[in-house]
């Protein structure tokens, strides 16, 4: 699935590797980067709150893509690693009292252990057994998660408020200022994620669990193990999903297991199915596709009030049929996603006026 | 003892209920290979069809059974030939994702129709109870029991002794070899998804008739994987079994100890089904370990 563009010639084993061959590249590097700086001047704060929202969902979706696309484990677990992330960070940086950031660490941290925990099922099950496996493991987190056994998690409450962020005597400020500053915290965090996954895929590592997804027991015919490969993709992938969760709850100051349930799950994949299994730059077009949909239906329905009073009274149902329908359409024309379109594009232009 | 015995027979109805939807199921994964993560949603979009015909059209009984028939045939045909044929030989992860967007496709557009508030329908079965052995069992589940395994023989037969049935086993067995023998695989496709709409029909309605007619219905349905992966994804007694037991499973839970915990258990349960014996009681032990 990792397509290489056409008309690239790489002439060494480092030109090869480089994450960037052309000057063309480059300069949509440049532009993108003076876009992302910008962007919070321009942006009023409704907009910068889906903004923050996009960079959270481009983690969870980049770790995703790292377990479903690369490793070819399919999960729909999604929501219930969320939680994990979401609670313990939320409960050791409140209750316990550790630093955030400390807090968010160990979060990511536990979260990759439950992550291989659950992963553990994915040693013997594949394709539909390992995502009835999955599927199993999200209604168990959720349940736990909304039982609330012994009120240890939430005290009685059925949510968690979630102090405003504060680290190294810095706190983030009141509403003018809180989305803006969140943006840049997430931005932050948003495009380490996606250059240390896209780099995972340059290492012995990541190669290993792309042979896992492409031919499991070839791989380990030329010596990849298996058991290793596995366990790492689900660990290396709830550690960022984990990382998407603590990020939640911080962000939006109360955490609460409806934001954790299997429509989450769900909804993750059809980002990167979206976007594009096995492309990092496919898991940040999903997360921003799947992100402003529900806005767009929702200015469709309220321009189209007057005239289909019907879309606006039934907004939730309409979001999710259109959900529906976006992965249905996606998986049948174009399953490969908007990547492969955006690759298309470019290598439409740079041929022009040939076709291929 | 007369909880006991309430319990068995919310239990068996229950059971009775979900080898129903297991059975569609079983039949699509038998027939097509495809994981319908939708089966649910079947049961729902059924239960609403039967309640559009009796209770908006006005229908008698039999006009509504029958016009639920007909939609639940035409969604089944329809969502093969429109979604699941041109996903023929795409990896599994994209086939369970196409039936994953099915699902909320299907459940959203019946949530847009008919708004999230339960639907009251006229009782269809019997409402009043009969006393054994000190406990009073509802008539309905009783004859909710009763009409599950009368259209569970009837399928059984139909696979065991009709042409189309046979035919289906054959697909099942071996696509090549029965299009040789002149089997049209995509007729037996379409029928797949057809049989397996209808018995989700009769499923939906069953288990609207006994609670009642909302978005419920499509959570229950999710309960036929823990039914399919205990009874085997491809055999058709192992939903029997897999249903009741998973139905009792989930009755005794939620009478004994605690309603929450009964809808998660049959989820443990399969967890250590998955453990243990990853092809179910009854499935062919094909699975591939790796």
């Amino acid at each position: 699935m990792a397509a290489t563009a056409t008309g690239i010639h790489h002439r060494s084993y480092t030109s090869e590797l480089r994450l960037r061959a052309t000057r063309a590249e480059y300069f949509r590097l440049g532009l993108m980067t003076v876009l992302l700086l910008v962007l919070p001047f321009v942006l009023d704060n409704y907009w910068l709150s889906i903004a923050n929202t996009i960079l959270i969902a481009v983690i969870g979706a980049v770790g995703l893509n790292i377990l479903v696309g690369y490793t070819g484990q399919i999960s729909l677990g999604q929501g219930g690693f969320m939680a994990v992330g979401a609670y313990s960070s939320a409960i050791l940086s409140d209750r316990i009292g550790l630093p955030t950031p400390l807090a968010i660490l160990l979060a990511v941290l536990l979260t990759a252990a439950v992550g291989v925990f659950f992963g553990l099922p994915g040693l013997r099950l594949k394709g539909l057994y390992l995502a009835i496996a999955t599927l199993a493991s999200q209604v168990i987190i959720e349940f736990l998660v909304r039982r609330d056994i012994g009120d240890f998690l939430t005290e009685g409450l059925g949510y968690i408020n979630v102090d405003r962020l504060a680290f190294l005597g810095f706190e983030i400020g009141g509403r003018d200022v809180f989305e803006q500053q969140w943006y840049w915290i997430l931005l932050v965090l948003a495009v380490l994620t996606v250059i240390s996954a896209r780099n995972i895929f340059r290492t012995g590592l990541g190669r290993s669990f792309m042979a896992v997804r492409d031919q499991d027991i070839a791989a380990e015919a030329i010596g990849v193990n298996l058991t290793r490969a596995k366990l790492t993709a689900f660990a290396v992938s709830s550690g960022f999903v984990g990382l998407a969760g603590s990020l939640t709850a911080h962000y939006s100051e109360v955490v609460s297991w409806e934001k954790f349930t299997l429509d989450v799950s769900i909804l993750y994949l059809a980002m990167i199915i979206v976007g594009g299994l096995g492309s990092i730059a496919g898991a940040v077009y999903g997360a921003v596709f799947m992100t402003l949909l529900p806005e767009l239906i929702r200015r469709l329905a309220n321009a189209l009030e007057s005239t289909m009073p019907f879309l606006g009274d039934q907004l939730p149902a309409v979001r999710n049929a259109t959900f529906g329908a976006v992965i249905i359409a996606f998986l049948i024309f174009e399953p490969r996603g908007l990547d492969r379109i955006w690759q298309r594009m470019k290598d439409y232009v740079r041929f022009w006026p040939f076709r291929y | 003892m007369s909880t006991f015995l309430s319990l068995l027979a919310y239990g068996l109805a229950d059971g009775a209920i979900l080898a129903l939807a297991a059975l569609g199921f079983v039949l699509i994964y038998k027939a097509t290979g495809v994981i319908n993560f939708a089966q649910g949603e079947f049961l729902l979009v059924g239960a609403y069809m039967f309640y559009t015909g009796f209770v908006v059209m006005g229908l008698p009984l039999v006009g509504a059974a029958l016009f639920g028939v007909v939609v639940a045939t035409v969604i089944g045909v329809l969502v093969e030939r429109v979604i699941l044929r041109p996903m023929v030989g795409e990896n599994p992860i994209s086939i369970i994702m196409v039936t994953i967007g099915l699902s909320m496709f299907l459940k959203a557009v019946v949530q847009a129709f008919y708004g999230t508030t339960p639907k009251s329908q006229p009782a269809i079965l019997p409402r009043s109870s009969v006393e054994i052995f000190g406990a009073m069992i509802p008539l309905n589940r009783l004859s909710a029991i009763l009409i599950a395994a009368v259209v569970l023989t009837a399928f059984t037969i139909f696979f065991r002794r009709s042409r189309h049935g046979i035919a289906m086993r054959a697909v099942a067995d071996d696509q090549q070899a029965a299009m040789t023998m002149g089997i049209s695989v995509r007729r037996i496709f379409a029928m797949a998804w057809a049989l397996a709409a209808v018995s989700a029909l009769i499923a939906g309605v069953l288990l609207g008739d006994i609670s009642a007619v909302d978005q419920n219905i499509a959570s229950f349905g999710l309960l036929v994987f823990p039914v399919v992966i205990l009874g085997g994804l491809d055999s058709v007694p192992g939903t029997i079994v897999g249903g009741l037991t998973i139905g009792l499973l989930h009755q005794f839970t939620a009478g004994y100890l605690d309603s929450g915990l009964a809808n998660v258990i049959p989820y443990i349960a399969l967890v250590l089904i998955l453990l243990v014996r990853p092809y179910g009681i009854f499935g062919e032990t094909r699975i591939e370990r790796v």
